[in-house]
């Protein structure tokens, strides 16, 4: 509990004031909701027509589920490349080849913090300049470029705090059976650390669904762009882009959920587990109460490390 | 190169994407440390609002956030701050950045309040501090300095993510890249040089300052 840093267990008075603060705040956020149900309702977008069509087949035929699958497909390969770029370049960073090394980090940290969409653009106009693919392939070759190369490198930082928060005794045991380095890292410290970033992998698909709405700018048919088409069908765009929201918040949300489940099976069988590799809006949302403990328990783990 | 800035108002773009960076900044802080209040009050529904924020706003995807701030708050719901369009559209882009960068705020400041081990508010409270003085004197001090690099690697975040203002748009970098990428399709590699290099000098310092920081304020335990 965070709480418990800040405030006392609170006594009969305490509780008094809580329940008459709770009052005034749930009278708040109904205040709150009932106004914006009002505004909507005022421009007609509660009206049971505007809702409906999301019960027709011609609508999850036609629109949502093709919509779904791109998006879905788009982070399904880009989760994928980029699991292998980070391979490729979180070993490039461990290595002990300094020209490697230093390739490696730079390449990371340049597409670290270059922007998503501008990596998009970029890739779309280069495709279709040069005619790389079939032109219909170009906005999910774009979207998917853009995704491997942001996540890709957020993966190899993954990659190297999970071999970085090891015990040492581990690559120590390895070099003194006689392994070399380079063995060391590929038989002894990469297993444990994939295992170790695996509950954060499936946080950064959160992060790569997310991302796929980008393509919506670079005309990639995903869910979101179907708003578009549903509402000049329908006449709801409105009705369209909030029911798109909670099948977004939905997938991700669950995806969290997921997440969290990995952690603590790993940490149940006593595997060390990290945390946000990025930190900030680019790194997995952690799932509440489950999650807080396990990072309690890392934090200690790191304690120990040191 | 030189033909680009010569015919393109490169750094205005860049202006822009600053812009929008310092205002979305400032909103997304102090939302954020308003629901970061919300989440670690003592009262249960204050903080199960707060949760149900962060966890609808981090799971939505930020263009569909900026694209709806648009169709439904500004066209459909007539929410206007300006007669000007353009003006109006910077205005909810900003809002639609503090909105869901408020999220990331909210547990960067959280997990800052997490790094403070109890035994210090037990210490502090033993010694004879009130709850106000044991909070400003020995709480939040930690606190503070626990967030300072989930802060900036939001402040990071957020530079990039401006580039999404483009979907209702907004005249910044993303944006005027577009445009160039049109007109001189030949020239794409150094636009794209350009504009990731522009990037790499706004976010490079604010991730060597956080480091520099967070390693000197670090709290020793």
């Amino acid at each position: 509990m965070s709480a418990s840093v800040l405030f006392d267990a609170p006594g009969p008075r305490a509780r008094a004031r809580h329940r008459l603060t709770a009052l005034a705040g749930a009278l708040l956020v109904a205040a709150f909701v009932a106004f914006a149900l009002f505004k909507l309702g005022e421009r007609g977008n509660l009206a049971a027509d505007k809702w409906s069509p999301f019960a027709t087949g011609s609508m999850w035929v036609d629109y949502l589920i093709p919509g779904l699958l791109n998006t879905l497909k788009a982070a399904a390969i880009s989760i994928v490349l980029a699991a292998i770029f980070g391979l490729v370049f979180g070993m490039g960073r461990l290595s002990h080849n300094g020209p490697i090394r230093w390739l490696s980090t730079v390449v990371v940290e340049f597409f670290r913090s270059v922007p998503v969409l501008v990596m998009m653009m970029a890739a779309f106009g280069l495709y279709t300049f040069n005619n790389v693919f079939q032109s219909e392939i170009n906005p999910l070759a774009a979207v998917v470029t853009g995704l491997t190369l942001y996540n890709g490198a957020v993966v190899a930082e993954l990659l190297r705090s999970g071999v970085g928060g090891l015990p040492r005794g581990q690559s120590e045991a390895g070099l003194s059976i006689g392994l070399t380095p380079t063995q060391t890292l590929r038989a002894i410290l990469l297993p444990q650390a994939v295992t170790a970033m695996l509950p954060a992998l499936v946080g950064q698909l959160v992060v790569v669904l997310k991302d796929t709405a980008l393509g919506q700018i670079i005309t990639y048919p995903e869910l979101l762009n179907t708003y578009q088409q549903i509402g000049s069908n329908w006449g709801n765009p409105v009705p369209a882009i909030l029911f798109i929201a909670v099948i977004f918040i939905l997938i991700n949300y669950a995806l969290t959920v997921l997440a969290a489940r990995v952690e603590s099976r790993l940490r149940r069988r006593g595997r060390p587990t990290i945390h946000e590799a990025a930190g900030g809006p680019g790194a997995p949302a952690p799932v509440e109460d489950a999650t807080d403990e396990a990072r309690h328990h890392a934090d200690e783990e790191r304690l120990r490390g040191h | 190169m030189g033909e680009l800035f010569a015919q393109y108002n490169i750094l205005a773009a860049f202006g822009m994407t600053i812009l929008l960076t310092v205002f979305s900044a400032i909103g997304s802080l102090v939302i954020g440390t308003v629901v970061a209040v919300l989440r670690v009050s003592p009262v249960g529904l204050f903080q199960k609002v707060g949760a149900f924020y962060v966890n609808t706003l981090r799971n939505t995807p930020l263009t569909l956030i900026i694209i709806a701030s648009n169709i439904v708050m500004a066209v459909n719901l007539g929410f206007n701050f300006t007669e000007d369009i353009a003006r109006n559209n910077i205005i909810w882009a900003i809002i639609g950045l503090s909105v869901y960068h408020a999220a990331f705020v909210c547990e960067a400041l959280r997990s800052g309040v997490n790094t403070v081990p109890v035994g210090q508010a037990e210490a502090a409270r033993s010694v004879g501090l009130t709850f106000g003085q044991s909070l400003t004197e020995v709480l939040l001090p930690q606190a503070f300095r626990g967030a300072i690099t989930p802060l900036g690697n939001t402040l990071i975040a957020l530079t990039k993510n401006t580039t999404v203002a483009t979907a209702i748009g907004v005249a910044e970098v993303s944006g005027l890249m577009k445009e160039m990428q049109e007109f001189r399709p030949d020239l794409i590699v150094p636009i794209f040089g350009i504009v990731a290099i522009g990037f790499v000098i706004l976010t490079l310092p604010v991730g060597l300052l956080t480091t520099h920081l967070s390693r000197r304020l670090a709290v020793k335990r």
